[in-house]
């Protein structure tokens, strides 16, 4: 068992906690990577201790992490278990970040498979594992297969074959350097395609960001002063959609308390007790727990009085929007007009009651969100956190080719980097055929005796 | 009579084995259809190239004799891609076609304990599946502990010309009629392929004003780690380059169904290399290219024959005569000998072991063409590798099995066992994993220690490597220790890199693209040979890929290191996908890693097999 590999072991949700486990040699030296705590690398085992996951800098998650040292843990392995907040955006980017660090993602079953290889569990369980094995693959196989559909995977096969096609070129030039009539694959051709590479896996990876946010809904906030009708705004847009309002319960910090669906995307509410106390409850709101959602959400629907000027607290809310994904929605625009609104961004005019330009508003968020373009039948994105793992190796790995050009270094080192970056492409689709190169070679090109 | 070992056929896979048999002390025979024969190159008068060239210097390093034998008859040597990267440089030589076999065959008859027979062999005798010895076709049994079968394509041979069959082996020869069909009987699946070899001009008769030439290299290069050079650089036989025309494609296109191969004859079934089309091949698959590159290459220096490579074809002779006289250069050109399609009976390679035993009948070994390769080296490293193996088995030893890190002669041989083939097989650098590993400066850093443990290294030899090795580790402390300061700055500025404000140790100076080895010797205190230096230049330069090499090699390494038991009952498995089942059934891996490779065989199979291992074969 070389390796370090990582799951999260909780059910996929919106739970109050979910755990991400990492198993193997390297377990505690990829988590201390990313844990503000340093002190986790000589702590005794089993204990448990507190800080956040970084990301370059960046706070990701305020967690507990648990440390089992070998071999008595469930694996026999260092075992290291991250007690995270729930929210399905949160625990995939914690699981990247750990892949990205050097953690392989499990294979369904593979904990506990180790666990039995390691001599933890009994001999009579194997049957059971075997059977979970072949279920979760066939279940996980399914699931890639439908991930793999539409326009990111044909994009990933177009980008593989242009590779294909360089990888074919170089190969055929150091196999046949007799033949003249072959042109050279150059240093300049392959920059190119790297840079459109890079360039078109960074969009799949914003997208299929987009698409997670589709897929797993957008954590929005409905901010306004009292009296600006939130609650009526929330009640069209879940009542002509007819969508489910749910209520989860368990919430902790990470507070999504309700789920609306419009026009097939997830709106995740965030602390809609604001909303739904009625609104004569003049502190529901105060100014400062709307500048702290604001900081939580994803996206802010600011709703304003078309018949009310503003106030000096719609102004600070306004400034702290600035660099947030926000929509300023003017309510009540069938009556007379007292705002000022010649400052304001990002607006629509609607009534929440008279249900004017409500079209208008939800085009506005899948503007927002490049969502527009997204059919939810067809997927076109990749959404799981080991396929964004792996494009962000990919755009990694171009860089490191784009600078080994700059360097000098002979193409067939490039070329080593270049078949890296093909495997990896094939590793999302599902393509790995080892004499595929090779077929290319001889049909793209004429040599032999 | 009585041998240890019998080695049929005396080809490049036959030669090797005999003398890796030999000389291990093993009593050994080779049976030849025709001494005059032995070392034959029937198609292209070269040894070496792309890859290739890295499996005469492996052979070397293991004390084979492929290298040592070009070396004697060189009419030409380049070193390739000698511009681009160095795990892709390679040799290629011209060799001379009455001189290479004449030198083997010296070799050969020299050979302590090693007797040559001219005989064609009908069939291999065994009991309970061990083999006894071989059957003339007179009939007469030669008693013996291990055969290798090195048949190369004579086994069915036949040979197609236009809409002719002939039951022919190369130049005429007298093809092995009944060993396949026995081998065949015995239970062993045969695939039946073809290849083509294109004609041969008189040099006198073409005018090579119309052509490019193409010289060897103006320094010398050895195959051998051992050799000095042999030849004079100044006295190489120049190659020519020539073109097809608009004009030969025509005649090709208008006479497409004389060609065996495009319906001449319609009971072809071999299947013929992909990488060695035919020129009708070329000329259809390819036909918005308006001309193919020729090289016309001198075949010895004792006769007058042009090989003209790129120009393979089954067109009968009528229509040969005008292709060849629509090429610039070879419009009056005298056809010497017309090309020929081989089609040959192979066995199934996937029926043997690594060690290139067969999985059907103990003690019986195949090496080179009738595994499905094609090319002189490929069967010379299978035939060195079998006859290593049949010897260490007579002598109760483990064989000796290359990794695909190891040697590119690894990777050929775990293709070959576990993937099968489709068409003739031959090597390129895209199959191996770790090419950056498999170089051609350091074969005998890979290999020389097991040639000399397995006995075909002698003391003095393996002194001689030792000797290099330990200077290639001086130099490389010594590059480590030394610096250089900005007191050196004019020097830096001298060989166009930048200047330094602190110290920097020569070694990461040399990490500097810029920076060669040579321009660093002022600073060194001892003197190097040049192949130490360039050694030690290319490890330190590339250490970091090298290093990402070795690093995903020992991932391998370690699914290597699991060897699944010879007695495994993959029926008893149920929960095993059934085409992973077949596959695994057929193939017989010896490792996962093995396994893994296996077409058809993922990563959820292999989880189910460990578990397997771990609950009834007590696998650790």
């Amino acid at each position: 068992m070389e390796d370090t590999i990582a799951a999260i072991s909780t059910a996929q949700g919106i739970g109050a906690i979910s755990i991400i486990r990492v198993s193997g040699p390297k377990a505690i030296e990829i988590v201390s990577k990313i844990f503000s705590n340093h002190n986790l690398k000589v702590a005794p085992s089993h204990t448990i201790h507190y800080g956040y996951i970084i990301d370059n800098n960046e706070k990701i998650d305020e967690v507990l992490v648990s440390l089992m040292r070998a071999p008595k843990t469930f694996t026999r392995e260092d075992i290291v278990e991250i007690n995270a907040h729930g929210g399905i955006n949160t625990t995939n980017k914690i699981l990247e970040l750990l892949l990205v660090n050097g953690c392989r993602l499990a294979e369904p079953g593979e904990f506990t498979k180790r666990a039995f290889l390691n001599g933890r569990i009994d001999l009579t369980e194997a049957e059971g594992i075997i059977d979970l094995i072949n279920a979760k693959t066939e279940k996980s196989r399914q699931m890639a297969i439908a991930q793999v559909r539409g326009k990111a995977s044909s994009l990933i096969k177009e980008l593989r074959s242009e590779l294909a096609a360089i990888l074919a070129n170089i190969e055929v030039n150091l196999n046949y350097p007799e033949y003249e009539d072959i042109e050279e694959m150059t240093t300049e051709k392959i920059q190119l395609k790297m840079h459109d590479l890079v360039l078109k896996i960074n969009k799949i990876i914003q997208e299929s960001k987009n698409g997670q946010l589709l897929k797993n809904g957008i954590k929005t906030a409905i901010i306004g002063r009292p009296n600006v009708g939130k609650s009526s705004l929330l009640n069209n847009l879940v009542g002509e959609e007819k969508a489910i309002v749910t209520e989860i319960q368990g919430t902790t910090r990470d507070t999504v308390e309700a789920s609306i669906v419009v026009d097939n995307i997830i709106l995740n509410l965030i602390d809609t007790a604001g909303i739904r106390q009625t609104d004569d409850l003049v502190e529901s709101l105060g100014v400062e727990r709307s500048l702290k959602l604001i900081d939580e959400a994803d996206l802010v629907l600011l709703v304003l009085n078309y018949n009310e000027k503003l106030t000096e607290e719609d102004h600070l809310i306004l400034e702290k929007l600035q660099g947030k994904n926000y929509i300023t929605i003017i309510n009540k625009y069938d009556l007379p007009k007292v705002i000022d609104d010649k400052k304001l961004q990002n607006t629509v005019y609607i009534s929440a009651k008279e249900n004017i330009n409500i079209d208008q508003l939800k085009n506005k968020i899948k503007k927002l969100f490049n969502l527009e373009k997204i059919e939810t039948e067809d997927l076109t994105y990749l959404s799981s956190a080991r396929s964004l793992a792996i494009l962000k190796e990919i755009s990694k790995s171009a860089g490191e080719v784009l600078k080994a050009l700059e360097l000098g270094y002979s193409l067939d080192m490039i070329e080593i980097d270049l078949k890296n970056i093909w495997n990896l492409l094939g590793e999302i689709i599902g393509e790995n055929y080892s004499d595929e190169l090779i077929d290319e070679l001889f049909s793209r090109f004429c040599v032999g005796k | 009579m009585e041998y240890e070992i019998i080695v049929v056929g005396g080809g490049h896979a036959g030669c090797e084995a005999a003398l890796a048999s030999a000389r291990k002390g093993h009593k050994t025979l080779l049976v030849t259809g025709n001494i005059k024969n032995i070392a034959d190159m029937p198609c292209n008068p070269s040894i070496g190239g792309s890859a290739k060239g890295i499996v005469v210097r492996e052979i070397d390093a293991l004390g084979g004799e492929m290298g040592r034998n070009a070396d004697k008859s060189l009419l030409q040597i380049k070193m390739l891609n000698s511009a681009k990267g160095p795990a892709v440089r390679a040799l290629r030589a011209q060799a001379d076609k009455i001189t290479y076999p004449k030198e083997m065959l010296k070799t050969l008859e020299t050979q302590a304990n090693l007797d040559i027979l001219e005989a064609l062999v009908k069939d291999v005798s065994h009991q309970k599946n061990k083999v006894t010895g071989v059957i003339l076709e007179d009939d007469t049994f030669i008693k013996a502990s291990a055969v290798i079968l090195t048949t190369g394509t004579y086994m069915n041979a036949d040979i197609l010309i236009g809409d002719t069959r002939r039951r022919e082996g190369p130049h005429g020869e007298r093809p092995s009629n009944y060993l396949s069909d026995n081998l065949a009987k015995k239970g062993f699946e045969i695939k039946r392929l073809k290849t083509g070899t294109p004609q041969r001009v008189a040099k006198n008769s073409i005018d090579f004003s119309k052509t490019k030439r193409e010289d060897g290299d103006k320094d010398y290069h050895t195959f051998s780690f051992d050799l000095k050079p042999l030849y004079d650089v100044n006295k190489q036989e120049p190659c020519y380059l020539t073109y097809t025309t608009k004009e030969t494609h025509e005649i090709i296109q208008q006479n497409l169904h004389k060609s065996s191969m495009y319906g001449g004859i319609d009971d072809i079934k071999g299947i013929g290399p992909r990488y060695c089309p035919s020129i009708e091949d070329k000329v259809v698959r390819f036909s918005d290219k308006e001309r193919h590159q020729l090289f016309l290459e001198p075949e010895s220096l004792y006769y007058d024959d042009v090989y003209i490579q790129g120009f393979s074809t089954s067109m009968p002779y009528e229509v040969q005569e005008q292709m060849v006289h629509s090429l610039p250069g070879l419009e009056n050109a005298k056809i010497l000998k017309y090309a020929y399609a081989i089609e040959y009976d192979s066995i199934y390679p996937t029926q043997l072991k690594q060690s290139l035993e067969t999985k059907l009948i103990e003690n019986l070994y195949t090496a080179g063409q009738i595994n499905g390769t094609s090319g002189y080296e490929e069967a010379a490293g299978q035939g060195l590798i079998a006859g290593i193996n049949a010897a260490l088995k007579l002598e109760g030893k483990d064989p000796l099995i290359l990794g695909r890190d190891e040697a590119y002669i690894g990777v050929l041989i775990d293709d070959l066992v576990t993937k099968g083939i489709r068409d003739p097989y031959r090597l390129l650098t895209s199959r191996a994993e770790y090419r950056l590993l498999l170089r051609h400066d350091n074969a005998d850093l890979r290999l020389r220690q097991y040639g000399y443990e397995v006995g075909l290294i002698d003391e003095q030899r393996y002194q001689k490597f030792l000797n290099k090795k330990a200077k290639l580790n001086e130099l490389i402390e010594e590059i480590k220790n030394k610096k250089v300061t900005p007191a050196d700055n004019d020097f830096l500025l001298k060989i166009k890199t930048n200047e330094i404000k602190d110290g920097l140790s020569l070694y990461n100076l040399l990490k500097r693209p810029e920076v060669a080895i040579n321009d660093l010797l002022d600073y060194l205190d001892n003197d190097y040979a040049e192949e130490i230096l360039e050694q030690a230049g290319i490890m330190i330069k590339y250490e970091g890929y090298i290093n990402k090499a070795l690093k995903e090699a020992s991932k391998m390494k370690a699914l290597e290191n699991k060897k699944i038991p010879e007695d495994i009952d993959y029926d008893a498995m149920h929960n095993l996908a059934s085409e992973a089942k077949q596959k695994l059934k057929e193939v017989k891996p010896t490792s996962l890693g093995q396994a893994l490779r296996i077409s058809g065989v993922n990563p959820a199979d292999i989880s189910i097999l460990m578990i397997y291992l771990k609950r009834d074969y007590h696998y650790e």
